[in-house]
């Protein structure tokens, strides 16, 4: 009876959900014991001394050197069948979104996605979100081992510092004809010409401003504060604002002093971009918008009221 | 080319969310439904393809009755034919579930691409399609913002974390999870919507295929943080807000 966690690492580094996936699995109680993919992971099992893992199995196999779903998939599922975890947790990443359900459906199982609480009941009970977040559902996994994937932010990440956790080679066979996909270098949009990296006051528009025309009543509010615009996706998606202006976890990630989101709904994928804010006030008109649960101020009311009332009150205060 | 395109209907964006009165489900009778957001822009790609090459688009859905209107939306747009999974009404599929009823009607169908969207907005798990892969035994990619067809292959464009992409060349028949966004979305036209009524559309009923979950019970959840809540006469609010980031905040 124990728990596999698969640990996530780009370049030599953790993945720091990496770190939070652990956490949770600590809250299911058996033994634990991780797995991480790459080759010269040594530094990386060093730098996890302290953390509640029994023993980190590595597959360095040369046809893991890239990412790819099919030996992703081929390789743990060689580790699995040989350990028989009664849980398997993974961080929500979107390498994991690639291929842990492929992996899951081998064994005949879903994986229990975006998991943000763990339940012991009679049974490992998961708290998952619907809705992007409007919505909580407990459920547990039909067999075993069950697979579950955790949320971003939702578990305090566990601390490094302490004994030296033990590594283990695990060689895998992975023939290369099951390998169907074949990946390229990762790259970048060209240079970014907004950086909202470094805006110390954001306000930040999204799909309740309802038309592209209605923009105008928020680069007023921008304007008057001297804060830099940014968006959630559909208003990117939409091509009302461009890409560069996005926050969230396939845009930027912003730290500003205040960060204004208006008519924004808060899911997980837009609050990972812009939790680290100082100060996040929320303009809404749906009391029960995820979005309230990460602001420090929130205004329950039409933006297309609120916002012009605001700029009103902000030149008021100016002269 | 032949292209599947799996769409699922899901209620209204910014629906009021009620629970039915064992609190296992939503109450549905109030809610309206609209065709998964993603999967709109599925459909688009799918069309677009359709145009630069050829071949046909099929849309696939799976749900109870109601979910015809979202399959002729689709066919108003430009789909050649659809494929309807009729279900029960109360039944509540997971991901697993789904993606093996999708797979009996793809296997039959032999396409040279599947599309899906990366997530439905109801459920969320972000899987279908790639569970859809691993049972018809096609490669896949997620999160995909472009399709390059290259013969046999395509050569996708995903999309990876913090405004990193990168570039994958895929074997057909492949299974490909569509990113909102990837093109701008048309509008039916008049001339769609009256062909459409025209356009063939298949009812298959459900197999039973077992899911892999079991849900509990769904709530609202709690508000753990205590944020404060400003409300009622905008001026006032607006007022109030001011001085709270100034004196209380101090951030302005
Ligand atoms: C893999 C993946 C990556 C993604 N990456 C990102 C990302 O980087 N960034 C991102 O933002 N999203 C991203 N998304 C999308 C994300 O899941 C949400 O769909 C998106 O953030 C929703 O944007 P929104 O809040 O503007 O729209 P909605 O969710 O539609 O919310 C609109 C809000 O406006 C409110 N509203 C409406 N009218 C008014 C009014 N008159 N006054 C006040 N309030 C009003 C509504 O109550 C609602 O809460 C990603 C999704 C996936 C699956
Ligand atoms: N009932 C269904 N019928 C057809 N396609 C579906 C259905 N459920 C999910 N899908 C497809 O799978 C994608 C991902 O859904 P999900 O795994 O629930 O997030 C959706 O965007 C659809 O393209």
């Amino acid at each position: 009876m124990s728990t596999l966690v698969v640990l996530e690492q780009r370049g030599a580094k953790w993945s720091r959900i990496s770190f939070e996936a652990l956490a949770a699995a600590t809250q299911i109680g058996d033994p634990i014991e991780a797995v991480v993919i790459g080759r010269d992971v040594t530094g990386l099992v060093e730098e996890a001394a302290g953390h509640p893992v029994q023993k980190i199995f590595v597959l360095s196999d040369e046809r893991l050197a890239e990412y790819t779903p099919d030996a992703y998939t081929i390789s743990l599922e060689q580790l699995i069948k040989a350990r028989s975890p009664k849980s398997v947790v993974f961080p929500h990443t979107y390498q994991v979104r690639d291929y842990a359900p492929k992996l899951a459906a081998r064994f005949g199982q879903v994986l229990l996605s975006d998991v943000v609480n763990v339940k012991k009941e009679d049974g490992l009970v998961f708290v998952r979100q619907l809705f992007q977040g409007k919505l909580n559902a407990e459920v547990k996994a039909a067999g075993e081992p069950a697979f579950v994937s955790i949320q971003s932010g939702a578990f305090r990440a566990t601390e490094p510092g302490g004994n030296k956790v033990p590594a283990e080679d695990f060689p895998v066979t992975i023939d290369p004809a099951q390998i169907r996909s074949k990946p390229e270098a990762p790259f970048r949009e060209g240079a970014r010409s907004v950086d909202l990296s470094a805006a110390e006051l954001i306000v930040a528009v999204g799909r309740g401003i309802k038309e592209k025309e209605n923009l105008r009543i928020v680069e007023e509010l921008a304007e008057v504060l001297g804060a830099e615009l940014a968006a959630s996706r559909p208003i990117c998606d939409n091509g009302w604002l461009p890409m560069e202006r996005q926050v969230g976890s396939s845009g930027q990630t912003v730290t500003p002093k205040v960060y204004f989101a208006v008519g924004i709904s808060g899911a997980i994928q837009h609050l990972v971009g812009m939790k680290g804010s100082k100060t996040v006030v929320a303009i809404n008109k749906d009391e029960n918008a995820p979005i309230f649960e990460t602001a420090d101020y929130g205004v329950v009311g039409d933006l297309f009221e609120v916002v012009p009332a605001l700029v009103q009150e902000i030149r008021k205060e100016k002269v | 080319m032949k292209i599947i395109v799996c769409v699922k209907q899901v209620p209204v964006r910014d629906s009021a969310l009620r629970l039915d009165s064992e609190g296992k489900w939503l109450d549905e009778s109030d809610l309206s439904w609209e065709m998964n957001e993603p999967d709109a822009y599925a459909l688009e790609e799918a069309l677009q393809l359709k145009e630069k090459l050829g071949g046909d688009v099929v849309v696939l859905c799976a749900g109870p009755p109601r979910v015809q209107t979202t399959i002729r939306e689709a066919l108003a747009k430009g789909a050649d034919r659809g494929i309807h999974i009729e279900t029960e009404d109360k039944e509540r599929p997971d991901a697993l579930a789904t993606a093996r009823r999708l797979a009996d009607v793809v296997r039959a169908d032999a396409p040279d691409l599947v599309l899906t969207g990366l997530q439905s907005d109801d459920l969320g798990y972000g899987q279908t399609g790639v569970i859809l892969a691993e049972l018809l035994g096609f490669s896949h990619a997620t999160i995909v913002m472009d399709i390059e067809p290259q013969g046999s292959a395509v050569r996708v464009k995903r999309e990876l974390e913090d405004g990193w992409f990168q570039h994958v060349v895929l074997q057909l028949p492949a299974v490909l999870t569509i990113q909102s966004g990837i093109r701008r979305l048309r509008y039916a036209t008049l001339m769609g919507i009256k062909k459409a009524k025209t356009k063939e559309v298949k009812t298959v009923s459900a197999a039973t295929a077992p899911g892999g979950s079991e849900t509990n019970r769904v709530s609202l959840p709690s508000r753990t943080k205590g944020s404060q809540i400003l409300s009622g006469d905008a001026r006032q609010v607006a007022h109030d807000l001011v001085e709270k980031l100034r004196f209380e905040a101090r951030v302005l």
